[in-house]
């Protein structure tokens, strides 16, 4: 178990040494000078040389990765340009509104997807069932920016009874969120489904009818239990992909969270912010997978060293 | 003595393929009937039947069954419900795959005693403790929390009992109680079985395994292709067999006194029952076969007191099978 959790923890570890490293050479690739940047156009020739020697930029690559990784382990990104201070204390101040947006979305998820595919199991071929398969498809079909897009158009623009942007109240969560959870709700649903079905079929479901059990407690006891055990490790997935998702939702809604951060960063050449912003979102994904790693041993009874 | 259960002309079908074809059997207060046959045979679908626990594409398609003297078809859900576990329970052949994986073994025992009895949690689960102890699990008290995964399956089937017999019902149906488990753990669980019996639980055993059937029951039916091809006495049908697949079937069987016999298995394979062969469906496996069983279809009739066959030259087969000796099986 422990032996298990460390292997776990040491590929994570090494996995966020990949994102540094992709992240690094991607914003070393990108076209621009940082120096002139920063400068400005006005900067004489001279300035900007010595502003490039300051940054380090002139050094060999591999000795400029090797510094920015210790700064990187000290959370040191530098400063932020665009909005002065830490850019990763810029970060930070972010994180609470992409948190809340997630959070919101991932209760949308499972408050509608899970009641969603339980119903549509036991309904098989009738209209719930066929809207969760047409909700699965399209929910991951439709680009998520599209859909917020549609949402403003219906919801603010026509009917106006919910704002299109954050203007502080709690109403403006509703679209965002119901947008980053649109598609892993049908896939949930769709997951549930298939899910409750097979364990329908299976044994011990037929050993708890011989027992007398109402068809109610053989549902609610026997067979939700085994459809929960993979349904709540899945959703560490899920908020791992709506903190990534984040990044182009809050764009479309104007959310102040560290995705539309992010992209103001990278629009205005802010790679420092831009760069704890992304390592962030990278961990955050990296560290929700070792936690449903983990957690599966404590929902299946089943699981133990050996089937690992 | 009036019949607990009365199964008459049971034919199960799933959609226009019949399954089960016309089965009929009884069984009194205190009594074990024994159902052989090969997989496919229709030994399961019929004891399903009864607890009106078939698969959801199968359905009872004409025949009665009778409980106590009552209709079962004829009962709704909820009176079904009210009958299982209460009077008649059922134990199933894989306990690994019969138990709830994740609920602890504890639960699924004290549930009946909770959700059929009303009984509180904590004295649910002393009863569930005692119904352990009694069929011979040790350490009860302390296993009552583990999960089925962390017992063995010989420890599994005795969990599959404990909770089977735990509300005291009156038959228990055994449907390949032993089959999956290896052979001295299998003595165990038919010893604990006839302990019962001899309290006065009737038993239908559902075995493919003569020598289960010889050492639990007193009457057998054999069934071949979805029928009732023979009856009578366990020790009538194997001294003196009256139908040419039971006849082969205990030639095909090891016995343990007499391991010179040479064991010949049935030629052929059993017939798939969307294409049932004309005639009697044994026809194309048997060494007695005339032109007379590819077109004519046996009745089960009763040749003699207490004992039936469904071959249309039974008393031959019948001399034939006396010159063999088969008491051993």
């Amino acid at each position: 178990m422990i032996i298990y959790i460390a292997r776990r923890l040491a590929q994570s570890v090494f996995l966020v040494f990949g994102a540094i490293t992709i992240v690094f050479l991607v914003l070393r690739v990108i076209p621009g000078d940082p120096a002139s940047l920063i400068l400005g156009s006005q900067a004489t020739a001279e300035e900007l040389e010595a502003k490039r020697q300051e940054l380090g930029l002139g050094d060999p690559l591999l000795a400029q990765y090797f510094r920015h990784l210790g700064e990187v382990l000290r959370l040191d990104f530098g400063e932020s340009w665009r909005l002065g201070g830490d850019a990763f204390a810029n970060v930070l101040e972010r994180l609470p509104a992409t948190l809340t947006l997630a959070g919101y979305a991932l209760a949308l998820t499972l408050l509608i997807g899970f009641p969603l595919g339980v119903h549509a199991a036991r309904n098989t071929g009738k209209a719930v069932d066929r809207l969760v398969s047409y909700l699965s498809l399209t929910g991951q079909a439709l680009p998520s920016f599209w859909v917020g897009i549609m949402l403003v158009l219906i919801f603010s623009r026509m009917l106006d009874i919910l704002p299109a942007t954050a203007d502080g109240t709690p109403l403006a969560l509703v679209l965002p969120a119901f947008t980053l959870a649109l598609p892993f709700l049908g896939w949930l649903a769709r997951l549930v489904r298939n899910g409750t079905l097979e364990e329908l079929g299976k044994d011990y479901v037929r050993t708890a009818r011989s027992k007398g059990l109402s068809e109610r407690v053989v549902f609610n006891v026997h067979v939700l239990r085994n459809t929960l055990t993979p349904v709540v490790t899945v959703l560490g997935l899920v908020l791992g992909n709506f903190i990534a998702d984040a990044v182009i939702i809050e764009q479309v809604f104007a959310w102040p969270g560290i995705g539309s951060l992010m992209i103001e960063s990278i629009v205005n050449r802010d790679y420092a912010v831009a760069e704890a912003a992304i390592l962030l979102i990278a961990i955050f994904y990296i560290g929700l997978n070792l936690a449903v790693d983990v957690l599966y041993f404590y929902l299946d009874p089943r699981i133990t060293l050996e089937t690992v | 003595m009036s019949a607990l259960l009365e199964v008459t002309d049971l034919v199960v079908a799933f959609g226009d393929v019949r399954a089960v074809r016309g089965v009929s059997f009884s069984l009194s207060e205190g009594e074990t009937l024994a159902i052989v046959g090969e997989s496919g045979s229709g030994k399961s679908l019929s004891s399903l039947a009864v607890l009106g626990l078939l698969p959801a594409q199968a359905r009872v398609e004409s025949g009665e069954i009778r409980w106590a003297g009552e209709d079962v078809s004829a009962m709704s859900e909820r009176e079904l419900r009210a009958l299982r576990g209460e009077q008649l329970s059922m134990i199933f052949q894989d306990p690994l795959s019969a138990l709830n994986p994740s609920l602890t073994v504890g639960y699924q025992i004290a549930e009946m005693f909770r959700r059929r009895r009303g009984l509180r949690r904590d004295e649910a689960r002393r009863r569930a403790v005692e119904a352990m102890t009694e069929v011979g699990i040790p350490d009860a008290a302390r296993r009552v929390g583990a999960y089925p995964h962390e017992f063995s399956g010989g420890m599994r089937q005795r969990v599959m009992i404990a909770m089977a017999l735990a509300l005291e019902p009156r038959l228990l149906i055994a449907d390949e109680p032993t089959t999956a488990l290896d052979v001295t753990v299998q003595a165990q669980i038919l010893r604990l079985l006839r302990h019962r019996q001899r309290e006065g639980l009737a038993m239908v055993i559902i075995s493919h395994d003569l020598g289960v059937v010889a050492r639990t029951a007193r009457s057998v039916v054999v069934m071949y292709a979805g029928q009732a091809v023979e009856s009578g006495t366990v020790a009538d049908v194997y001294i003196a067999p009256a139908h040419p697949y039971t006849l082969g079937l205990l030639d095909a069987s090891p016995s343990a006194r007499d391991s010179n016999r040479e064991i010949r298995p049935i030629d052929g394979y059993p017939p798939d029952i969307t294409a049932l062969p004309t005639g009697c469906a044994f026809h194309p496996r048997c060494p007695f076969a005339r032109e007379r069983c590819r077109t004519e279809e046996p009745d089960l009739r009763e040749f003699a007191p207490g004992r039936s066959s469904a071959c249309h030259y039974a008393e031959e087969v019948l001399a034939r099978g006396a010159a063999v000796d088969h008491a051993g099986a």
